[in-house]
């Protein structure tokens, strides 16, 4: 049981690692980026919890496969959007990019 | 007989409405065609009011009441309609003469004002509302009447509104005349709910009032009384409220003279007559009624002794009369004072139009720069000779007539009554000799050029003075010792019986005023109108007094301390009120809208890490309460 909790524990530290990234990076490649650490923390803990969870199953790491999927197809269109936004403005610094105020 | 004629009385007061709104649609352009179809318009309610006084004439004419279904509220009904009786027949013939004949007046008077269609507008509008509050046959669609010419007087008060002392008049005039009328309608609300069937018509209130029926209780009564007499007091400038009268000589003259002399300041003296039911009912009111109007007589009349605005004088004149009318009412004889207000509206009526001639000769209104004007303008002098005459009570002008029949039913009252009225007399007499010999005797001490150039005014407004001068001669001779027609005509139908007419005729009344007017007149001849009198001769004499009664008793300042400054005050504080407090906290509510506003845009920068951020802070709260919850 006390292999969850390591598992936990370091899901949760990438997770916040992630998460400061995003919030903190200037870049949006990083925040890109950081934003798949965060869900690699998130499909750690689906993996972790199917191994040593109560009800324990396939289901999770089945599930954490299709994240996977997801996380990539997101990722494609993240750096679509990225490299049109590049395009126009020649910048990928996120503080340039507050078009939704309009 | 049939009645024919009184069945379209309701039409007397179109006429002149439809010219109103003739002319307030057609605009300023109308100009001088306006004015004639105003004055065309007062020409067929003139005639009108003739035919129904003619067929009234008989010996028993039947009162007639027309009415119409106004408004249904629940089971409210309100009626408007309209009454003819021998008392209404005589107010149309008057009022509906004096509107003719200034519309006529000013036909000339006003021709070279660029608003003279508005004027005529104006005076169409007083006409038509003056006639229903004369038709009317309740009290609602009285008071409807009533602040209907309230409202023309205040817009013709105020006609050269240019002028700021015009603008300050007739604001005073319509706060002033708003506290009597303030008292009518409570008068009306309490007989509306007191009243059976919350009847306000005038047969119900005879009804009412004569069956001694316990439907309202003597203090009720009186109250009522009071109140109403409360309205009469602002309209008719009685003491108290006289104060806006004078001030309202600064309209044009033809309109001091249709509204401010005979028709409209007649009304509060009409309103307590044709309610009289309720005075009798109550003999502390009518007591009151009498008291007030004695004091109003002698108080005014005194003031008129010392002003130097020819106007002014009148006005006061005006006052000073309407108290007498007052006094009549009080004496619990309406006949005489009806007779009064029929003659005092001919003989004021010439007055005025008369001044009016002078002041559009002279183009001044101070009787200190007139003089000799007499020789310049023989047919306005000669015409206020008569009107001055009959005004102060010398046989057989009507004026005397009617004064006598007043002082008759004083002395009746009251022998200190009778005494103040013969006083008044004199007075009269006195200050009618001063205005005449003032400004049509002796030498001009006006400018020579002025003088020079005062020439008799054209015919539109010569003709009214004559036709008033004839008349101010003619009607006195409807009620005459020999000749007791009037008080039982009036009486007639429906209106009372014995108690309308006035006690008889006593030497002691005919010696007393027709001595008190020849020595006022004598007094006023010895000190202004003999040659090498001074204009200021009182005033060297008694200087004191003569600067008391120029400053009319100081009544206009000691409101002014009293209650305008107070008010002033008080608004201004509520102002002050209104503006932070009122004012503020509805500044506060957008202040705070518009600051939270701009927090927001500030908040949402379009910056997603800043959302973000926000959003980690709100999650992060949520769970330290969550979890902390557990400890708690």
């Amino acid at each position: 049981m006390t292999m969850l909790g390591s598992y936990l524990t370091l899901a949760a530290v990438l997770f916040c690692l992630g998460l400061y990234g995003v919030l903190t990076k200037r870049n949006a490649i990083i925040v890109l980026l950081s934003i798949e650490l965060m869900l690699s923390a998130v499909n750690l803990n689906l993996v972790a919890f199917a191994k040593y969870g109560i009800n324990a199953s396939l289901r999770g790491q089945v599930f954490s496969l299709f994240t996977m999927t997801v996380a990539a197809a997101e990722a494609a269109v993240g750096i679509a959007v990225l490299i049109s936004l590049y395009r126009r403005r020649a910048t990928v610094n996120v503080d340039e990019f507050n078009e939704l105020r309009r | 007989m049939d009645i024919v004629f009184s069945q379209v009385a309701w039409l007397a007061p179109l006429f002149p409405l439809t010219a109103f709104a003739v002319l307030t649609a057609m605009g300023r352009g109308l100009g001088k065609a306006g004015a004639i179809v105003a004055t065309a318009a007062s020409l067929l309610s003139f005639v009108l009011a003739l035919l129904i006084a003619a067929e009234r004439l008989g010996d028993s004419a039947e009162d007639y009441t027309g009415r119409i279904e106004w408004l249904r509220a629940g089971g409210v009904v309100l009626h408007a309609g309209y009454e003819v009786t021998n008392l209404t027949a005589l107010m149309l013939v008057i009022v509906t003469l004096v509107a003719l004949l200034v519309n006529v007046y000013s036909l000339s008077y006003m021709k070279d004002d660029e608003r003279i269609s508005v004027f005529f507008a104006y005076v169409a509008l007083f006409t038509a509302s003056m006639l229903g509050l004369v038709l009317a046959d309740n009290l609602l669609t009285l008071y409807v009447c009533w602040e209907l010419v309230g409202v023309c007087s205040f817009l013709l008060i105020g006609f050269w509104f240019r002028k700021p002392e015009a603008r300050a008049a007739a604001k005073k005039a319509f706060v002033v005349t708003r506290i009597g009328d303030l008292g009518l309608l409570i008068a009306i609300l309490l007989l509306y709910w007191n009243m059976p069937n919350h009847a306000l018509d005038y047969t119900s209130l005879y009804n009412v009032f004569h069956s001694q029926s316990e439907a309202l209780s003597d203090s009720l009564t009186t109250l009522i009384a009071l109140l109403i007499f409360l309205g009469a007091v602002g309209k008719s400038g009685q003491f108290p409220l006289h104060v806006w009268l004078p001030d309202a000589m600064e309209g044009p003259t033809p309109i001091s003279a249709l509204i401010h002399a005979a028709t409209m300041v007649a009304a509060g003296v009409y309103l307590v007559a044709r309610t009289f039911d309720v005075f009798e009912a109550s003999p502390n009111a009518l007591t009151v009624v009498a008291l007030v109007g004695a004091f109003t007589a002698i108080f005014a009349a005194a003031i008129g002794l010392a002003q130097n605005d020819i106007k002014r004088v009148l006005a006061y004149s005006t006052v000073s009369q309407l108290g007498y009318m007052m006094l009549a009412l009080g004496s619990g004889a309406a006949a005489a004072a009806m007779f009064h207000l029929f003659t005092h509206a001919f003989f004021k009526a010439l007055l005025f139009l008369a001044a009016g001639s002078v002041i559009h000769a002279v183009h001044t209104q101070d009787i200190r720069e007139m003089g000799g004007l007499g020789r310049r303008m023989k047919l306005t002098a000669w015409t206020f000779g008569i009107g001055a005459l009959a005004l102060s009570g010398v046989p057989p002008l009507s004026g005397f007539w009617s004064k006598d029949a007043v002082l008759a039913a004083a002395l009746e009252k009251s022998p200190w009554l009778f005494a103040v009225a013969v006083v008044t007399a004199l007075f009269t007499a006195l200050y009618m000799a001063r205005l005449f010999f003032l400004v049509f005797t002796g030498s001009s001490r006006g400018e020579a050029v002025v003088y020079v150039h005062a020439k008799e005014s054209p015919a539109a407004m010569t003709v009214p003075l004559v036709i008033l001068a004839v008349l101010t001669v003619a009607a006195g001779f409807v009620w005459t010792p020999w000749n007791e027609w009037l008080p039982g005509w009036l009486a007639g139908s429906g209106a009372g019986e014995e108690e309308a007419g006035a006690g008889g005729w006593n030497g002691v009344v005919v010696a007393a005023s027709v001595a008190a007017s020849l020595l006022g007149l004598l007094l006023g001849w010895l000190v202004y109108g003999r040659k090498g009198a001074a204009v200021s001769a009182a005033a060297a004499k008694a200087p004191g007094l003569v600067r008391i009664l120029e400053r009319k008793f100081y009544i206009d300042e000691l409101y002014d301390i009293a209650f305008v400054r107070p008010l002033a005050v008080l608004g201004r504080a509520l102002h002050v009120f209104d503006e932070v407090v009122v004012d503020g906290a509805v500044r506060l509510v957008g202040r705070s809208v518009q600051a939270a506003g701009k927090l927001n845009t500030r908040l949402l920068s379009g910056q997603l890490q800043t959302y973000g951020l926000a959003a980690l802070a709100g999650a992060v709260i949520l769970i330290v309460a969550i979890a902390g919850r557990r400890f708690w």
